[in-house]
């Protein structure tokens, strides 16, 4: 979770400043920081925010540790949606069919696994197979045919949907064999001496810790190597615990009920791949130079076509993926499923920070803004709010989101 | 001559953390044509702004004064009943709308919210007219050129009863042809008593209209000038903006003498290229020259010529139809039928239009840098972030680029700066060859300086230095060779000695039929 972040932070140190260490140089340093990363930070703070409210009006059952781990299993698929949505999205794009995608790659599977036996292993390499090839298709037509994406995907969102009904027969399709029910709702095995909390997790948690620790370090160093500017040691070490606090927080509530669920380790590692991919990888860069100025990113040598179709590819697999995770946890392949998946996912990247014109995002924003919509969700169903009035209140929380950062950039003169 | 018609009283405009105009007096006499100067940043579009309400009354300090009264405009609405219109540098025409609904925009020929077509038509004739066009009022503004848009413009400003017309660098994006057609619309207009104000770069336009010029500097107002008297030279005109004696306009250059033996850098034979849309036009027909290591050659052309068209479709053919030619490279045939293969080659072209095709305005400072050249910062497909960071900053020592950090938006920066951080993309891309297309458009006189001391210094290491600009005087001040072109074909070659700016000019307006 903490590599965007992070990796953010350093830019800002105006230089000739970082070396004096007086609270007021810190806090402007903090401020400073903050509000070039103005979007991410503000709903990080709304996220906490969101969390405290809720917390507070369910008696605390929000950070249930039960409630937490529910609160992970049912809204993964949208995280993982959200990943790949943010990708089309500063790629330029907008992928409406997402949700039938997810509903159609979540029938093969059962139809595959139940109706014909197959092991689920197969099964699940044959779905994401599939969701790449649908990706493809779509990419293929929008990058070299030059089809609008927003045509193309709405075309697939009627074709998909009717897909599924025609493979599912109309027919609720299940139970899903013990293994892929395990990627929708199973947990880490647990091992080692009987304590009050989950060994495996507690682990996993601290070899998180240790590694973000020295990836931090080994960053920092690199930096005062190319005698680069680097943030002061005390706003550097501050960071460094507020990170790993941020992680042993969730580690203790994850490992004292069932322990980490496997679909968070997944989405765990989709983040730390994207927000990797997307931050230093070429093909990221690419992503960004194509979404923000296209012509100017063809002059510089871009193949945005490529792009464009990997783009689209990507999220062909990561939505097979989500409709995996949906179906795997609700045990069953249903006409119905992922109804909205894709605005849900479009949501969570816009809150997240994404720009209608491309360009902008990034893959953590995208986690967070679906987690805004994820703790929204589950905090109302505690208080018993009806979905009509959760749908309102959804749809208000898009609007303020990007109404304040329209409000941020404006005032910034930007 | 008459009295004034407008003064401006010790403007004083702030924008958060920025003074824009500190201490600015303007004063306007009926009936002339009065020119602002000054750098980019200097303040004149604020000043403008100020003045047509834009930045209304209250958000600046000093007085207004319009035809004797003191004026308070609350918007754009307020200074157009006055009778003040300005156009802006970016034309704020709908180009999928006809030249009359245009001219009419938010004034239309209306009865009860219904339009009256021929009362709108009439008048839009005359007003057509009235700038010299002699184009049906029912065309989409879309399939008429840059320069008559300009006119349709203006058109739309005498609709308004203008008093005093404010022209934002109106011929910035026009070539000399329909530049000259303005300045002469401008003086036509004086004729009939309407008084402009013109804001410019170019010197030699001011001299050609104007009568008086204010120069403006870091949000001051310097000096006010009466243009037709003696002492009011270029020279005298360039100081007053950049507030030092400016002895040379470029930096010193001994004309190079290339190696005769070796094979040239590059190479282009008989190249030629058809319009994308319209396949019988040749854009570019039959061009073949050629640039040594070591040398800056131009290349002089009106707009249309097929400059930017040859030059694009050499890279990679990011330009029209390929229908024809070959490249060499140091005496070697070449393919480059994308921009990456033309990059593998060592070829950059750096583009005119910087912000459309050359920089991802919301994109950092180090990013837009390192774009062209990811593949060299990669390993294995990642990107070294801090050996970025570190070129980064390292250009913008060497090129003075003037941003907070290397992590500012390039968007934010200022016209001059933005060009040097797309030169310094292209530098950073290693290029044997470097095709520099109006390198200089734009941008204020001290930022040119430091552009054009990079390209000598380019040259000097050894690269080859293709330079396209309409500036003759920058070609000549530049260039050990210099190439015509006009209507797609090469009209002529200088040398450095040979080439003055007349006769670069007959050979640059050479029609087709001479050429042939």
């Amino acid at each position: 979770m903490s590599t965007d972040v992070t990796a953010r932070t350093p830019a800002p140190a105006p230089p000739g400043k970082s070396g004096g260490a007086a609270s007021g140089g810190l806090l402007r340093l903090m401020l400073d920081g903050l509000r070039t990363n103005m979007r991410q930070y503000g709903m990080l703070i709304a996220l906490g925010l969101i969390v405290v409210l809720f917390s507070v009006w369910t008696d605390g059952d929000l950070l249930l540790p039960r409630n937490v781990s529910n609160l992970v299993l049912q809204n993964s698929h949208i995280l993982i949606l959200a990943i790949g949505m943010m990708l089309v999205i500063i790629a330029g794009h907008i992928d409406l069919s997402v949700g039938s995608l997810t509903a159609f790659t979540g029938a093969f599977a059962a139809v595959l696994t139940v109706q014909h036996g197959v092991a689920w292993p197969v099964a699940l390499v044959l779905c994401l197979l599939v969701g790449a090839v649908a990706g493809a298709a779509q990419g293929f037509m929008i990058a070299y045919f030059g089809i609008p994406s927003f045509i193309v995907t709405l075309a697939g969102m009627l074709i998909f949907r009717g897909l599924t009904e025609i493979l599912l027969e109309g027919q609720t399709l299940g139970p899903f064999p013990g293994g892929l029910q395990k990627l929708g709702n199973g947990f880490l095995p647990e091992t080692g001496p009987d304590t009050d909390y989950h060994n495996l997790t507690l682990l996993l948690g601290v070899v998180l810790i240790v590694f973000t620790v020295l990836q931090e370090f080994r960053d920092r160093r690199r930096q005062q190597e190319f005698s680069l500017d680097v943030l002061p040691r005390n706003v550097f070490l501050l960071k460094l615990v507020a990170i790993g606090a941020a992680i042993l927080v969730v580690t203790m509530l994850l490992a004292s009920y069932k322990g980490a669920p496997i679909v968070l380790i997944i989405l765990g590692a989709l983040v730390v791949g994207y927000g990797y991919v997307m931050r230093n990888a070429v093909f990221g860069r690419h992503i960004y130079a194509i979404g923000g100025n296209l012509p100017a990113a063809k002059l510089s040598g871009v193949k945005d076509r490529k792009v464009t179709f990997h783009v689209f590819l990507n999220m062909g697999v990561l939505a097979a993926l989500a409709g995996l995770v949906v179906a795997a946890r609700l045990n069953a392949a249903s006409p119905k499923a992922g109804l909205n998946f894709e605005l849900e996912a479009i949501a969570s990247s816009f809150i997240g920070g994404a720009s209608m014109s491309g360009g902008v995002g990034t893959v953590l924003g995208a986690i967070i803004g679906g987690l805004v919509l994820g703790v929204l969700n589950n905090g109302m169903n505690l208080l018993s709010v009806g979905t009509d009035w959760q749908q309102v209140i959804k749809g208000l929380a898009l609007l303020v989101a990007v109404g304040f950062d329209v409000w941020n950039k404006r005032k910034s003169g930007s | 001559m008459a009295g004034p018609v407008l003064e401006m009283r010790s403007i004083v405009k702030t924008f958060p953390g920025v003074t824009a105009l500190s201490d600015v007096t303007l004063t306007v006499r009926q009936g002339e044509v009065h020119a602002v100067c000054g750098e980019n940043g200097a303040g004149k579009s604020t000043l403008m702004k100020v003045l047509s309400g834009v930045h209304p009354h209250g958000s600046y300090e000093g007085e207004i004064l319009f035809e004797g009264e003191v004026c308070r405009f609350r918007d754009i609405r307020a200074s157009e009943d006055h009778g003040i219109v300005i156009i802006h540098q970016e034309l704020a025409l709908v180009p999928y709308l006809s030249l009359a609904e245009n001219i009419f925009l938010g004034n239309e020929h209306a009865r009860r919210g219904l339009i009256n077509w021929r009362d709108t038509l009439r008048h839009a004739t005359e007003l057509l007219r009235r700038v010299g066009l002699t184009d049906h009022p029912e065309t989409r503004v879309a399939d008429i050129g840059v320069g008559k848009q300009q006119l349709v413009e203006i058109a739309k400003a005498l609709s308004k009863k203008v008093k005093l017309l404010i022209l934002d660098e109106p011929t910035a994006a026009l070539n000399d042809e329909d530049s000259g057609t303005l300045l002469d619309l401008i003086l036509e207009l004086k004729k009939q008593g309407i008084t402009s104000i013109v804001i410019s770069h170019k010197l030699n336009e001011i001299r050609r209209v104007a009568d008086s010029v204010t120069i403006l500097r870091d949000g001051r107002s310097i000096e006010t000038l009466e243009v037709k008297s003696p002492e009011t030279t270029e020279d005298r005109i360039i100081s007053g903006m950049v507030g030092r004696d400016l002895d040379h306009r470029f930096p010193e250059r001994t004309a190079h003498h290339a190696e005769e033996g070796t094979a040239p850098a590059l190479q282009i034979r008989d190249w030629t290229v058809h319009h994308p849309i319209d396949q019988q036009r040749k854009v570019v027909d039959n061009v073949s020259l050629e640039v040594r290591r070591g040398e800056i050659v131009g290349i002089a052309g009106l707009m249309g010529a097929g400059r930017t068209e040859l030059a694009m479709s050499v890279f990679g053919r990011s330009y029209g139809r390929y229908a024809g030619g070959t490249l060499l490279k140091d005496g070697a045939e070449i393919r480059t039928k994308t921009v990456a293969e033309a990059i593998g080659h060592g070829i950059a072209y750096v583009t005119e239009d910087r912000k459309q095709y050359g920089l991802n305005l919301i994109d950092t400072v180090n990013r837009n840098i390192s774009l062209a050249s990811l593949a060299g910062l990669a390993r294995r497909g990642v990107v070294d972030e801090h050996e970025e960071r570190r070129v980064a900053e390292r250009f913008r020592t060497s090129m003075n680029i003037k941003a907070p950090s290397v992590f500012e938006p390039v968007g934010k920066l200022s016209g001059g700066n933005q060009q040097k951080v797309v030169l310094s993309k292209w530098i950073f891309a290693g290029p044997d060859v470097l095709i520099l297309d109006e390198p200089t458009r734009g941008i204020d006189v001290g930022a040119k300086y430091e552009i054009y001391t990079v390209i000598d210094r380019l040259a000097a290491e050894g690269r080859a230095v293709v330079f396209i600009s309409s500036e003759l005087p920058e070609l000549l001040g530049m260039c050990d060779r210099i190439y015509t072109m006009a209507a797609g074909r090469l009209t002529g070659e200088f040398s450095r000695a040979e080439a003055s700016q007349e006769a670069l000019m007959r050979q640059m307006t050479k029609d087709k039929e001479a050429t042939r």
